[in-house]
This record gives C-alpha cells, structure tokens and sequence, in this order.
C-alpha cells in the first residue's frame, strides 16, 4: 500500500531521497524511502557491514553507524571505560540528531548482549548517557545473558559489571538467554519436521531451509532465534503503534511492572511460536495459547514462573480476542500461581486489534516474578568462581579508570539485588495479616 | 438547559461514543409507542439537551474529547461521523502522544496544569453554545491515568470556572482482577478528589456490567463494546427526556438540576448507583411481555438486597420492622446485611406509565430515618418508550458505597509502586489524605 502512517512512523522516518536524505521528514503520504530511527554501535566492522550489504541496506543511514577496527576483546572495561570516553561525544551528537527527528520521544530500547565487551561495556556506557542527556526517555533494554557453556571465558565478569548499570540505570529489562531461544527454534522444527503441518511450509522459511541437512544438529540458527526477540519487541510495541480496545503503553509497562526501582526484570512470552520467516505454524486455540504462555518451555530466559512468586504480571494479547476471552483465561490460570501478599491481583492487561502478520491472534506475558534469581545466581557464581583466582582480572585492571572497587562495587550490587528477591520468597505461602485500616472517629 | 459531556481518556471516550449513538438511535426508532405529538416533543427536549445544530444539519453533540494520546480520539470521531445520524465537532478535542502511562499523579499534576488552558478553552466554547447550561457530565474511568488523573484535575477546574453549574461524574469501576495494576491507587485517588468538587458520583462497574452481558443479553464473545453499549443504554433511561412532576406538561428542563435535587440532600453523600430492567438480547423483545407490577417488584429488591441485575436476586433479605434496628431474614433470624437509602429516584418509561403504583418504594423502612420518604422518593416518567424496550424502568440510588479501600491499603502498607507517584509530585501524605477522606465516607454511609 505504501503509505506511511503512525504506525510505521514510530520505528522509521520517511526520507526524500532527492534531496540526498538531508531534506526535511515526509509526515504523510506514500512511503519515499524509509530510514530507522536507530543507531548501529559496534567496535569491529563486520556485522555492521554485512548488514549494510543485505537487503536492509537502504534503512539505515551511514550517519547512523558507529564502529572501530579492532573490537572491545571481550572486555567490558575496553567497551565502557576506553571506548566510552572515546566515542562518547560522537554518541551523543548522533543521538541528538535521531531524537531531533522525532515528533514525541518516549522510549530508547537498547539491545545488546552481556557477555562480550562492547554490547555489554560500550552498552551500559550509552545507557548511563541516555540517562543523563534524555533524563524523561524511557530506557528499555534487551539483554541477552551467557549461557552456562559460554566460549567467552569473561563473559561472568562482563555481565556482573554490566549488570550493576542495568540495576541502576535501565528502567526495564528483558532478559533473554541463548538456550531458551535455541529450545523454542528446535520445538518447531521438531513440529515442522513431524509432518503435522501436512505440505504448508514455505521452501525458503529460515527455520526449515536446513531441515533435512546434517549440519542442523551443530548449526546455530541465529537468525530463526534473533527473530523470536524480534517478534518479542514487535508486540511489546504493537499496542503503541495500533489502535484496540484497552491501550497499553510502553510507560503504562515500566509503571505497572515496576514496584520497586531496582525490581525490574520481566521474564517474558509469546505464544503461539514462530519465527518471523515462517508463518505456518497453526494457530492455536485461544486458550491453549494462554496456558501456554505461561509454561516453562516458552520462557525466553530458562526460567519457570510458575512455581515462583509473581510480583506482577501483564497479558498483551493481538488479534480476534476480546475481554471476555482474557478474563476466563486470568480466572482459569490464576489458582495455580503464587502472586504476592499485596498484589494478589496484580494483572495488567491490554488488547490490540490488530494482529501479527500471517496470525489471527497472539500473546506476549511480561511476568516480573522471583525465577530470574537462579540466572542471577548463577551469573554470580560463575564470577566469584573466576574472581576468587583473580584469573584474568589484569586485562581489566590496567584500563584507565577500572580499579578493583569496581569489581566489588558491582558484585556487591549484584548480591543485593539477589537479597531482595530471597526476602520477597521468603513471603511465599507464608500466613496474610492484612494490615490494619484506618480508624475513623465518627 | 443542555448538558456538556465531557470525555476524559480511553475509557470516557469510548463510552461518550456509544452514549450519544444510544440517544441517537432511540429518537431516530419507530418504537416510540406513543403519539407523534409526544415523540416530537420528546426528540425536540433530547436534542437541545445533548446536540447542537450545524448548517449541514447533522446533529453536532455537545462534548469535549480530551486524551494525552491521539489513537483513540481519532478513532472515536471518525466512527461517529460514519454514523451519518450525528457527529462531533471537529475542533472540540485535545489529545498529545504519550499518554498518561496509567499514572494518576501524572495525569493530575503533570498533565493537568500543562494542558489546563487549552481544554478549558474547550469546554468554555461548547458551554457558550447552549442557551442554558444545564451542568456537566464527564465520563471517565478510575483505573488509568489520563480519565482519573486529569479528569480529577479537570473537574476540579470546572468547579472553579462553572461556580454554579452542576457536575455530575461518571465513572467506570475496573473489573476486581485487574486491567491495571495500581487501579486501586488511582481508585481512591480519584475518588477522595472527586469527592470535593462534584455534585454526584455515578457508579458503574465493569464487573456488573459483564455478568448482564453473559447472563442477561447472551453474548458469547463479550467485547468493551458491548460493554459499554450496555452501560449506554443504562445511562440513556437516565438522561433521556421525562416528566418530573405528576401534572407536568413539558418535559423537564432541567436534568441535572432535578437528580441533584432528588438524590443528594446531604454533601456528605453523593455516591449514586444505577439498575435499570429489563436487559435482554434484542431478537428477544419480540416475544417477552412486562407488567409494571412485576418490574418494580424486582427492582424494589434490587435495592434491599443490593443485587445490581435482575438474576441472583436474594429474596430473602426483607427490610427491617420498624423499630427494630437489626434487620432479619424472613426464614432464618440471622442479621442481614440490608441497603438502607438516603434517596431513591425510579424512572419510567413506555406504555400505561400513569398507572402504576409505586407504595412499595414509599416504604419508610427503606430510608434512613433522618429523611421523609416523601422527600427521599421521587418518580419520573414518559409514555415514550426507550430505546426498543416497550416498558424501561431504572433506578437511582443514593445508598452505598463500595470498599474500595481495602486492596489499596494493603499495597499501601507495602510502599509498592509509591516511588512511580512520587515521581510526579504526589506523596505518601497525599496518599494518607485520601485514604482519610474515603474512610470517612465509608463510616458515614455505613451509619445510616
């Protein structure tokens, strides 16, 4: 069709190419050429180049792109400390540009991963700017977490140290973990794969395209996994961007999910599974879809919710669903979670009518619940594991500004991160005493 | 006298919406069932109360849209304009792009101020357009941060603009597990401040509202439109034209005035409750009869019994002898808890209206003892049928308030989601203060 509207205007801009992309912005009207509301960060030169040679080459402007030769060496102080100070009023001009562009600003969303050193060091370093030069912005972050067998021997001190910028200055964070994303790719293309979609799938799907290959089983389909976080991000906006009966907002998200300021990690959902290439993985019924988002193998971080203490938890759901729909799945799924003491309702739900491409209906469940304490401790074992030898704590150290305080200061952060979900457990399927109400003299 | 509406966030514009297609459409049927010199002068008082006209003579309503984000405004007033029977005014909205991120302090002390000008603006254009201002009727719900906050903060402006004008408010109570999570904050928030500067408070709950719809009108597949279309036609056996006194040869020109009048003697009390019978499905009207006797008997104990719809009705609460403080179920001699009013307003409407008797509601033991039942019941009709509906009977209540306190304390005692508040300028002792001033209300409704 063409046109370019609000909902296309919230992620992009509409550029007039004539006047060599430095016109003024199209706000309405057919679709000239679209360019990302995006900047592109990294400290070596190769993905960022094969994006520009793929077939997104003309959304994203060279203006937008920030890059190095040599990458940060897996080393969180390279990516926040060196690079940092480095590139930081090359970021900050490049920010102010993007953010000039818009009519309304309200949300960055950083992506990037906790294990290396640039997404994670230069990462948390651009988080702490936006904070500083765009104090009202939302700050969303997704974070996709090392798993267990991580080849990154640093990975723990990389994310312990990025986790203590994500504990102070992101306002939501959506963990994301390899192996859950890994498990969900697998799940359909064991479903694909089993004959039970008959003869529907599409030959050039990403996930399938290998299916009968040997190479499958070593493969990491990263493309098939980087679409479900895509799909992720998709829906979290989708209320923003179309029109529904209950709106929810990206603020109404951060205010409704966030009881305390550090409590803001939301383990999150979809259902039904698919990646973005392959649109024939049969919808569910309705309610089948519920249920499923709240089990323990559609979690994008391997987690299980349900068998911990909800603080909060919110139901986004697309398409040819109605209030009544949501109401008896909340009734039908309520008895079997735990929410806490003074939340023991606490849902927050929004429609949107407009459904994913190729779907008639799906879910997104943010759950901000006491299951991402396992990843945190982990996450902390594996330091103390590496720290406790000082093992490779000299490539850290001689970086201007790094000392050793910051390695305490941030496992510190992170322990006592740990210690508020431990206390908030630790009221599970404990005894209500409703506190007393006020007295009125009548 | 006309009535300017004004709809306040998602929720009062979508519900503005289906109100004024509900006046609408019941002028614009054939079911009438009464003279054409009466359906005329029926039509003629609905529409100087709710439209203006327009050079292009389609009825204009009188409202002000107001949302802090532009989707559903848009959509509201293109849906209305498909319509072809009315439209709004093309320059009586205001909306901005973020929202209020269902942040009552934000809506209230952000929003608010900023916008304050602009929307008074507004509503001062659409009041000079009526001949005679009735009042204001503004729409909104308790749950978000737009329709609460700054419809908190809205009203709290027209009283001080429209010193003599009454304001009536019109709000919409979430469903008890949750739209939003700190609903019950932005709940009392809105209520203790509504509290000063409204004339009345009407109640609908979204609750309620959703078992008629399962149970009485047979839906499926409920949506927030039929929803609200029901909460629609209730409010539209409210405000749709009557005859205040027996004798009367106009109909009223003064709706607002009149339930003011009726139903809040007391400052103290002005939460008002709606029940309107019959509800069904439409296809069934055809082949359902309704004798007068039969509805006032159930909507009489719709009140004892505080049942809001006409299934589930507990017939054993009976109101208490008089002289006897402690009322007893008729069976068993166990204390029940029993709706005692301070007014009660019955509004009728279709055929054989002169005709009924309405003793029971004239009961002293209904009311508090401190009015007369001859001032604390009144009656309003019209031979004019309502909306399909050959005989419509509704009832205004000023009886009861709900405990809304108690789930919000409880998070309250926790300090969870304060810091979101506070962010914006409201503080825990404003918390307290309102906490306070419903407690308050509670024990003064509670005593009667």
């Amino acid at each position: 069709k063409g046109i370019y509207d609000e909902a296309l205007s919230s992620f992009f801009r509409n550029v007039d190419t004539r006047s060599g992309g430095d016109g003024p912005d199209i706000y309405k009207g057919k679709i000239c050429s679209l360019k990302a509301r995006a900047l592109l960060i990294d400290m070596e030169e190769g993905v960022v180049n094969e994006i520009l040679q793929g077939p997104l080459r003309d959304v994203f402007d060279s203006k937008q792109l920030i890059t190095d030769v040599s990458g940060s060496g897996n080393n969180w102080a390279v990516g926040h400390k060196l690079y940092g100070s480095q590139y930081r009023e090359n970021i900050v001009e490049k920010l102010r540009k993007t953010a000039e562009h818009c009519d309304c600003l309200q949300c960055f969303f950083i992506i990037h991963s906790m294990g290396g050193g640039t997404g994670s060091g230069l990462g948390t370093f651009v988080l702490n700017l936006l904070e500083d030069e765009f104090p009202e912005v939302y700050r969303f972050v997704t974070s996709v977490y090392p798993s267990g067998e991580d080849d990154v021997i640093t990975s723990p001190y990389n994310s312990v140290l990025a986790m203590k910028e994500l504990n102070e200055h992101a306002d939501c964070v959506l963990p994301i973990e390899n192996e859950s994303l890994f498990g969900i790719v697998n799940k359909i293309h064991q479903m694909i794969s089993s004959g039970k979609l008959g003869s529907t799938v599409k030959q050039n799907s990403l996930v399938t395209s290998s299916a009968g290959s040997a190479k499958t089983v070593q493969e990491k389909p990263f493309d098939a996994m980087n679409n479900i976080v895509a799909n992720l991000l998709l829906n979290l906006t989708s209320s923003a961007r179309f029109e529904g009966s209950l709106n929810m907002d990206l603020n109404e998200i951060s205010m409704n999910l966030v009881p305390f300021p550090r409590l803001h990690y939301l383990v999150s959902s979809l259902t039904p599974l698919y990646t973005l290439a392959d649109v024939n993985v049969p919808s569910r019924r309705l309610d089948q879809m519920f249920s499923d988002a709240f089990s323990r193998d559609h979690q994008l971080i391997q987690a299980d919710p349900k068998h911990s203490l909800y603080l909060a938890c919110a139901l986004l759901v697309r398409g040819n669903v109605q209030v009544s729909d949501l109401r008896r799945n909340i009734e039908r799924l309520k008895p079997s979670l735990h929410f806490v003491s003074w939340n023991q309702e606490g849902w927050k739900t929004g429609l949107c009518s407009v459904p994913p491409v190729g779907h008639s209906h799906s879910l997104l469940a943010l759950a901000n619940n006491t299951c991402v304490k396992p990843t945190f401790i982990e996450l902390k074992d594996r330091f103390m594991k590496l720290y406790k030898k000082k093992a490779h704590l000299h490539h850290y150290l001689h970086i201007d500004g790094m000392e050793q305080s910051c390695f305490s200061e941030a496992i510190s952060s992170l322990s006592d991160l740990i210690e508020e979900y431990n206390e908030l457990d630790a009221t599970k399927g404990g005894p209500r005493t409703d506190p007393s109400r006020l007295k009125i003299a009548v | 006298m006309s009535l300017v509406t004004v709809q306040l966030g998602q929720c009062g514009n979508q519900i503005g919406h289906e109100v004024f297609n509900a006046i609408c459409s019941d002028v614009h049927g054939t079911h009438g069932l009464c003279s054409k010199k009466e359906n005329e002068s029926y039509r003629d008082a609905c529409k100087e109360r709710f439209f203006c006209e327009e050079e292009s003579g389609v009825p204009v309503a009188r409202a002000v849209l107001v949302d802090m984000e532009p989707k559903v405004i848009s959509q509201t007033l293109s849906m209305a304009a498909r319509s072809g029977y009315w439209k709004y005014n093309d320059q009586s909205h205001f909306c901005q792009k973020q929202g209020s991120g269902n942040n009552w302090a934000n809506g209230y002390s952000v929003h608010g101020p900023r916008h304050k000008e602009v929307i008074m603006n507004l509503v001062q254009k659409e009041a000079e357009k009526c001949d005679r201002l009735s009042g204001f009727f503004t729409i909104m719900s308790m749950a978000g941060g737009t329709g609460s906050g700054l419809g908190a903060f809205v009203t709290q402006c027209l009283r001080d603009a429209f010193p003599t004008s009454f304001i009536l408010n019109h709000v919409i109570w979430p469903y008890g597990t949750g739209e939003v999570i700190v609903q019950n904050y932005n709940s009392v928030l809105t209520l203790s401040h509504l509290y000063q500067s409204s004339d009345a408070l009407l109640v609908h709950e979204n609750d309620v509202i959703h078992k008629i719809c399962a149970q009485l009108m047979n839906i499926k597949q409920i949506s927030f439109r039929d929803v609200n279309q029901v909460i629609a036609h209730q409010l539209g056996s409210v405000f749709q034209p009557t005859y205040t006194a027996e004798s009367g040869l106009h109909y009223s020109r003064n709706p607002l005035g009149d339930l003011m009048e009726t139903l809040v003697p007391h400052p103290e009390f002005k939460m008002l409750a709606l029940r309107n019978i019959p509800q069904m499905p439409e296809n069934s009207l055809a082949y359902s009869a309704f004798s007068w006797p039969g509805l006032i008997k159930h909507l009489r104990q719709m009140l004892i019994a505080n049942a809001k719809m006409e299934e589930g009705i507990d017939w054993q609460v009976r109101p208490p002898r008089l002289g006897s403080s402690i009322p007893s179920s008729h069976l068993t001699n166990k204390p029940v808890h029993f709706n005692t009013s301070i007014a009660n307003l019955v509004i009728l409407r279709g055929k054989d209206t002169h005709s009924i008797d309405l003793g029971s509601f004239r009961d002293p033991s209904l009311y508090t003892s401190w009015l007369n039942p001859q001032d604390a019941f009144h009656a309003w009709k019209t031979p004019r049928a309502f909306n399909k509906y050959e005989k419509s009977a509704s009832l205004v209540s000023n009886s009861h308030l709900d405990n809304v306190v108690g789930k919000a304390w409880n998070m309250f005692a926790s300090k969870a989601y304060i810091h979101q508040y506070t962010k914006f300028g409201i503080e825990e002792e404003d918390f307290l203060d309102s906490f306070t001033a419903l407690e308050q209300v509670i024990s003064s409704y509670a005593t009667l």
